[in-house]
C-alpha cells in the first residue's frame, strides 16, 4: 500500500471509534493517574491490511533461517557455554513478552485517546508473536542440541526455580497495579525503549559470536517491532506529562522502573553476555561497554534527557548508580559467582571460566582476578565429582547471600545491604533503591496523596524459604531437575557430556539446605545487628581448599 | 586446509571477528542421562504427541497450582493476584486442559489473517478491474453506507473493548491466546470494512456517504439495539461471561443474522456480488474459528467432573442476563430489511433462521432457552 493511502486509511479507521452512552465506563484496571483526551497521534500510521502481510513476510525470513540451520546443522558449531544459559534465558522470555500483550487493555482503560488503542492492539498480538516464536526458538535448540535437558521442562523449570522468580517480575509489572505505571512507564518508556536493547540486539550479537545465528534471527525480527512499542509508550508519556497532577507519580515510577529493571536485566544479561560466551577477543565490546552505548547513551541522553523540556523530573541519581554498581561494584560479575554458588539447584550447566577468560576479564575490568579470580578457580577445581560437596557446601570462604525482598537478586554488593522490620518481618534488600521501592513505592499513599491503584508485593518472595531445613537431593527431586535415569542432575558445573563426570543425587544427599531469611527472623536483636553488620563487611575467598 | 582453520576459522585479514569453533555439539553427538530427552515433558499433550502449537502455548502463563511455587509475586491493594480465579464465577478442575481447536500461535494467524486480507483486497481489485459497481442497483449503495459500514463499530467494540480485556484476564495461555486472535480478526474485519467504505466513497463520489455510518451507530433506531448491547458487553468484567455474551450470544442473534442473513443475502439481490464475498471473510472465521474454539472453551467448563452443573447453572444465568438485549438488537434491525429496493428473503425467515441455528448451538452446549425468555 502506497504510503499516501496508508495516511487516508489510517485518518479513515479513526471513524470507529465512539463515547458509549449506554453505560457508565467503569474499568477494571484503574489508575492513580489523571489523563485528559489528548490530542496525541500514531504517526506509525499502523493498519491492519499492511500490518499481516508485512509480519508474515517477516515470519518466512525467520522459518527459513530455522530450516537452513536445521539443514546446515548449526549445533556443530554452537557454544555449549552460550547454549546452557540458553535454557534460562528462554524459560525466562516468553513469560514477558506475553505478559505485555496481556498489558494492553490496562491501557485500552486508562488512556482517553482511541488512535493510541489502535497501535496498542498491534503491540497485544506483536507480543503473542515474540512469546510463541521465542518458545518455537526453544524447541528446536531441544531437538538440537546436545543436552535438551533442562529445555524438555523448561516452563515447569521457569515456575520453581528462584532465578524464574527474579525474571517473571519483568512480566508481572507490566500487569499488575497501577495500569500506567505497569503498562506505560514499566513496560514502554523503560522496559521496551531502554532494556529491549540489550535484551534483543546485544543478545543476538554475542550469539553471532558463539556460533548460534537462530538466535539473532529471531530476536532481530522481533526487536523490529519495539519500535512500534516506543511510540505508543511516547504518546501516553506525553498525555501524563501535560498534567501536572502526575509528575510526582511519574517520578515515582521512573525510580522503581529504572532501579528495578536494572538490578534484574543487567543481572541476567550481563551475566550472559561475559560468562556466556567463548569469544574472547579483546577488542569485542563487554556487558558494561555496551550498557554504557545501548542504556547510558542511547536511552538515558537521547530519549530521556530531552524529556526534561517536558516536564519530565529524571531520577539522574537512579541511573548513576546503576552504573556505579555495573562499574565499580561488580554487580553482574557477583550475580554469576552466585548463579554458579547456586548451580546444584539451577536447571542449567555452568562452564568454568579458564586462563583466556580471567585474561579477558582483567583487560575489560581491572581487577577482576583479584576479586573473582580465586573463586572461579576453585569453581574448576571442585566442577567434577571427586567426593566433595557442590562448591556452595565446601568452604570457600564465600558466605550464602541474603536475598533482595524487592528485586529478588541477592544482595550481593554486601556493603549496600539494608536491613528493616517491615509488615511484621524482618527483611533484606540490596540497596537503598530497592529498600524504598518496598516501603515506599508499593504503599497505600504517595508523598501524602492515595494510590489505592498502586499493585502490592506478594507471594513467597525469599525462594530459598520453601526448602529451608530439607535435604538438597530431595530439593532437586522435588523440583523436576534429575533427569530420566532418576539420578543424574539436570545442572552440572561444567559441559562435559560424559556421563561418569556428571553430578547425581547420590552426591548430594546428606547436604541440608537453609534459608537466609527463615534463620534471620530466628535470630535474638543482637544477633541479628552482629550478623548484619558482619554480613556487610563481606568475605574473603580461601587461597586453598 | 590446516588443523589451525579447521577448529578456529580463517579471515581475510586483519578484521577481527568472532573465532567459530567446530564444537560437535549436535544432538546425538554423545549419550548421557537425559540426552534423549527432545520434547517438552510438563504437560500431556491432548493427542498422542505434542503439536507446535502445544510446544509453543502451554503453561507460559504460570499458575500457583501447578508449578508456581512461590506464587505471584505481584498484585493489587484489594488482594487480587496477577490472574486471579476470582475474575471468572466459571470454576473448572484444571485449566490446562483446554486446547485451541484452531490450534493458532503467531505463525499460523500471521498466515490466516494475511490469507484474508488478501482475499478482501484481491476481490475488490477485481470487481474495480471489471467495473462491475456500474451495474449495481444505485439504491443499494447507500444501504452499503448507512447500514453495512455501521457493523464496523460493532466489530470495533467487540475487538477492543470485549476481547482484548478478556484475553489479560483468562487462566491459561491457552485461552487468553485464542481470544488475542479472536480480538485481531475483529479489529481487522472493522478496518476492513471501513477500508471498503473508502473505496466505495472513490467509486460513487455522488451517491455514496462515507461517514453517515458514524450517525446511524449512535442515533439511527435500527442500530440502537446492537449498540447497547456492545458497550454492555464492554462494561461487563468476567472474561468468560464476556466471551460467552458475545461469540454464543450476540454473535450468533445478532451477527449472523447481520453477516449471513442481510449483507451477503441481499447483496447479490442488488447487483453487488463483492459485499457478499467481503462480508463472508468475517462470517467464515467466526463460524470456522473464533465460534469453535468457544464451545470448546464452553465444553471444557459445562463437562468439568466437579463444577459441571454449577457451570451450566451459571451460563443459563448469563442467558437470562445477554439474550434479551441481544434479542432487542437483532429485532431492533428489522426496518432494515424493509429499506432495500429488494428483498430476496424476509426478516422473520432470516430471523428463524438464526434462532434456529441459535438453539441448535445451545442444545450442542446442553443448554436451552430460559423459560421466562421468549425468542
Amino acid at each position: 500500500m502506497a504510503r499516501r493511502s496508508v495516511t487516508k486509511a489510517h485518518n479513515k479507521i479513526q471513524e470507529l471509534s465512539w463515547e458509549p452512552t449506554f453505560v457508565e465506563k467503569d474499568p477494571k484496571y484503574k489508575t492513580d493517574y489523571t489523563l485528559t483526551k489528548g490530542s496525541q497521534k500514531d504517526p506509525m500510521k499502523q493498519i491492519m491490511q499492511s500490518y499481516f502481510t508485512m509480519q508474515e513476510e517477516k515470519d518466512h525470513r525467520v522459518y527459513g533461517a530455522i530450516d537452513g540451520a536445521v539443514r546446515g546443522n548449526m549445533w556443530r558449531q554452537v557454544q555449549p557455554r552460550w547454549m546452557e544459559w540458553q535454557k534460562l534465558f528462554l524459560s525466562i522470555i516468553p513469560f514477558p513478552e506475553i505478559s505485555a500483550a496481556r498489558a494492553m487493555p490496562l491501557l485500552t482503560e486508562a488512556v482517553p485517546n482511541a488512535e493510541i488503542h489502535n497501535g496498542l492492539a498491534f503491540q497485544m498480538i506483536d507480543e503473542v508473536r515474540h512469546s510463541t516464536i521465542q518458545m518455537n526458538l526453544k524447541r528446536e535448540y531441544m531437538k538440537n542440541y546436545i543436552d535438551p535437558a533442562g529445555f524438555d521442562i523448561t516452563e515447569k523449570a521457569f515456575s520453581n526455580c528462584y532465578a524464574g522468580t527474579i525474571g517473571r517480575q519483568f512480566g508481572e509489572g507490566f500487569i499488575t497495579g497501577d495500569a500506567i505505571t505497569a503498562c506505560n512507564i514499566y513496560l514502554q518508556v523503560v522496559a521496551e525503549t531502554a532494556f529491549t536493547n540489550t535484551l534483543f540486539v546485544a543478545m543476538p550479537s554475542e550469539a553471532a559470536a558463539n556460533g548460534d545465528y537462530l538466535l539473532p534471527t529471531v530476536f532481530l525480527s522481533v526487536q523490529s517491532d519495539e519500535s512500534r512499542h516506543m511510540n505508543n509508550g511516547y504518546g501516553t508519556l506525553l498525555m501524563a506529562l501535560s498534567n501536572d497532577e502526575n509528575k510526582e507519580l511519574i517520578e515515582r515510577d521512573l525510580i522503581y522502573s529504572l532501579w528495578n529493571q536494572h538490578a534484574v536485566v543487567d543481572a541476567a544479561i550481563g551475566t550472559f553476555i561475559d560468562y556466556g560466551t567463548k569469544d574472547r577477543r579483546k577488542d569485542r565490546e563487554s556487558y558494561a561497554e555496551m550498557w554504557k552505548r545501548w542504556y547510558y547513551d542511547d536511552y538515558y541522553r537521547s530519549y530521556l534527557l530531552p524529556l526534561e523540556k517536558y516536564g519530565l523530573k529524571i531520577p539522574h541519581d537512579v541511573i548513576e548508580d546503576s552504573w556505579e554498581r555495573i562499574w565499580n561494584k561488580g554487580y553482574h560479575h557477583k550475580v554469576a559467582q552466585f548463579f554458579a554458588t547456586g548451580w546444584p539447584v539451577n536447571f542449567w550447566r555452568i562452564d568454568p571460566m579458564t586462563n583466556e577468560d580471567f585474561e579477558w576479564f582483567e583487560h575489560k575490568y581491572p581487577g577482576w582476578y583479584n576479586e573473582y579470580g580465586k573463586w572461579w578457580e576453585h569453581y574448576s577445581g571442585l566442577s567434577e565429582p571427586n567426593g566433595h560437596k557442590p562448591i556452595a557446601f565446601e568452604d570457600t570462604g564465600y558466605v550464602y547471600p541474603h536475598r533482595c525482598w524487592s528485586c529478588m537478586v541477592p544482595c550481593l554488593i554486601r556493603e549496600d545491604t539494608i536491613m528493616d522490620y517491615v509488615d511484621g518481618q524482618w527483611r533484606t534488600y540490596c540497596h537503598k533503591h530497592c529498600h524504598w521501592t518496598d516501603t515506599v513505592a508499593f504503599r497505600e499513599t504517595y508523598k501524602g496523596r492515595p494510590t489505592p491503584a498502586m499493585g502490592r508485593m506478594t507471594g513467597k518472595r525469599e525462594w530459598e524459604t520453601l526448602y529451608h531445613g530439607w535435604d538438597l537431593a530431595d530439593i532437586q527431586h522435588d523440583l523436576g531437575y534429575v533427569r530420566n535415569d532418576g539420578k543424574t542432575l539436570v545442572p552440572q558445573p561444567h559441559v562435559i557430556f560424559e556421563k561418569e563426570k556428571m553430578w547425581t543425587t547420590d552426591n548430594t544427599r546428606g547436604i541440608e539446605f537453609q534459608s537466609p531469611n527463615v534463620l534471620l527472623n530466628q535470630m535474638s536483636d543482637e544477633e541479628r545487628e552482629k550478623h548484619m553488620e558482619e554480613y556487610r563487611q563481606g568475605f574473603t575467598i580461601n587461597a586453598s581448599l | 586446509m590446516s588443523e589451525e582453520a579447521v577448529t578456529r576459522g580463517t579471515g581475510r585479514g586483519t578484521r577481527s571477528i568472532p573465532p567459530i569453533e567446530l564444537t560437535d555439539a549436535e544432538a546425538g553427538a554423545a549419550v548421557f542421562a537425559g540426552s534423549d530427552s527432545r520434547s517438552y515433558n510438563y504437560f500431556t499433550p491432548k493427542g498422542r504427541r505434542a503439536t507446535k502449537y502445544e510446544d509453543v502455548t502451554v503453561d507460559v502463563q504460570p499458575d500457583p497450582e501447578v508449578y508456581l511455587t512461590q506464587g505471584w509475586i505481584l498484585g493489587w491493594a484489594n488482594g487480587d493476584i496477577g490472574y486471579d480465579p476470582s475474575w471468572t464465577s466459571v470454576k473448572v478442575s484444571d485449566w490446562h486442559r483446554f486446547r485451541d481447536p484452531n490450534e493458532e500461535w503467531e505463525r499460523t494467524l500471521y498466515i490466516n489473517n494475511s490469507n484474508s486480507v488478501r482475499q478482501f483486497q484481491h476481490s475488490i481489485e477485481n470487481a474495480k478491474s471489471e467495473n462491475v459497481f456500474q451495474d449495481w442497483n444505485k439504491s443499494w449503495v447507500d444501504i452499503l453506507a448507512r447500514h453495512v459500514s455501521t457493523w464496523a463499530h460493532a466489530d470495533q467494540g467487540l475487538g477492543m473493548y470485549v476481547f482484548m480485556p478478556a484475553q489479560r484476564a483468562a487462566m491459561s495461555n491457552m485461552h487468553n491466546n485464542a481470544i488475542a486472535v479472536n480480538c485481531m480478526h475483529k479489529l481487522r474485519t472493522a478496518q476492513d470494512i471501513l477500508l471498503y467504505n473508502l473505496e466505495l466513497s472513490e467509486i460513487f463520489p455522488d451517491e455514496f456517504d462515507g461517514s453517515v455510518h458514524q450517525e446511524v451507530w449512535m442515533n439511527d433506531p435500527s442500530w440502537q439495539g446492537v449498540r447497547e448491547n456492545v458497550e454492555r458487553i464492554i462494561n461487563a468484567k468476567d472474561w468468560a461471561e464476556t466471551t460467552f455474551a458475545a461469540n454464543i450470544v450476540f454473535e450468533s442473534l445478532v451477527g449472523e443474522l447481520f453477516r449471513s442473513q442481510f449483507a451477503m443475502r441481499f447483496a447479490p439481490a442488488h447487483g453487488d456480488y463483492l459485499t457478499a464475498s467481503l462480508i463472508g471473510v468475517s462470517e467464515r472465521e467466526f463460524k470456522d474459528r473464533d465460534l469453535a474454539y468457544t464451545k470448546d472453551m464452553l465444553r471444557d467448563m459445562l463437562e468439568d467432573e466437579v463444577y459441571g452443573e454449577e457451570n451450566r447453572q451459571l451460563m443459563q444465568g448469563w442467558l437470562s442476563e445477554w439474550l434479551p438485549y441481544s434479542l432487542a438488537a437483532a429485532r431492533g434491525l428489522e426496518p432494515i430489511w424493509s429499506e432495500t429496493e429488494v428483498q430476496p428473503v424476509s426478516f422473520e425467515v432470516s430471523f428463524g433462521r438464526v434462532k434456529s441455528r441459535f438453539e441448535e448451538l445451545l442444545s450442542e452446549l446442553g443448554l436451552s432457552v430460559p423459560e421466562e425468555v421468549t425468542i
